[in-house]
């Protein structure tokens, strides 16, 4: 392997670690559930990002053979991390918005003003024109 | 193979995984909320990912990248089956 690779893999080995450590640390140390989301799914997400191009990088330059698992893995969490974020967000606000476990560190705990099309925020009715339906499990 | 510039940055990309590790388990017994819980989990799969990939590289073989790329998409299924029976009562309607 050439010098020049390695340094590169070790520069994003060495940016990988801080990042994901960066991002579980904003997990632990953040007041509220929205702050501590930005934490893993930005900084994580780059962090394992670097790792997955890093090992990338690795294999061919040491005589391996190339795969697409890598590009596979860092595109599927690109496309995921958001999604799972945003469906996170929507439980979270669903539950404060019923005073469901509240964490006063949020600041939602005091009822948010209903959503304009009648129904409840962050769920399916909420963007339908007519009140909605809960099922008998959320009504309370 | 790997020389010793490399062998540092894995030895460090490594002790700071576990790091973050340890501290999405933190927040996994301590959060006060489920969300606080159920993006624990998530942080914690990816962390896995990443400690997979390593250790991968430590190896220098290229068999867990399917266990890698397996785990990332059950994480991505229960993140948002956890979501969904929060929100709904219910995962499939």
């Amino acid at each position: 392997m050439s010098l020049a690779a390695e340094i590169l893999i070790a520069a994003l080995l060495v940016i990988g670690g801080i990042f994901t450590l960066v991002g579980s640390w904003g997990l632990a140390r953040l007041p509220s559930l929205m702050t501590r989301l930005h934490g893993p799914t930005k900084a994580t997400t780059v962090g394992v990002g670097a790792c997955l191009i890093a090992s990338m990088i690795y294999f061919p330059a040491s005589g391996q053979a190339w795969s697409a698992h890598e590009l596979l893995i860092t595109i599927f969490l690109l496309l995921t991390a958001p999604i799972s974020a945003n469906m996170i967000a929507k439980a979270h606000l669903h539950r404060q918005g019923h005073s469901i476990d509240p964490n006063p560190a949020d600041g939602i705990v005091s009822g948010l003003p209903a959503p304009p099309g009648g129904g409840d925020w962050a769920t399916f009715e909420g963007a339908a024109a007519g009140p909605a339906k809960l099922p008998a499990l959320l009504k309370d | 193979m790997t020389g010793s510039l490399l062998s540092w940055a894995l030895a460090f990309a490594l002790a700071c995984i576990s790091l973050a590790i340890l501290l999405s388990l933190f927040r996994l017994v301590r959060g006060p909320t489920m969300g606080d819980r159920i993006l624990a989990v998530d942080t914690l799969t990816i962390n896995v990912i990443a400690l997979i990939i390593l250790f991968g590289i430590a190896e220098a073989t290229t068999t867990y990248f399917e266990s890698a790329l397996l785990l990332a998409m059950v994480a991505f299924v229960a993140t948002v089956a956890y979501c969904k029976f929060l929100l709904r009562g219910d995962i499939v309607e």
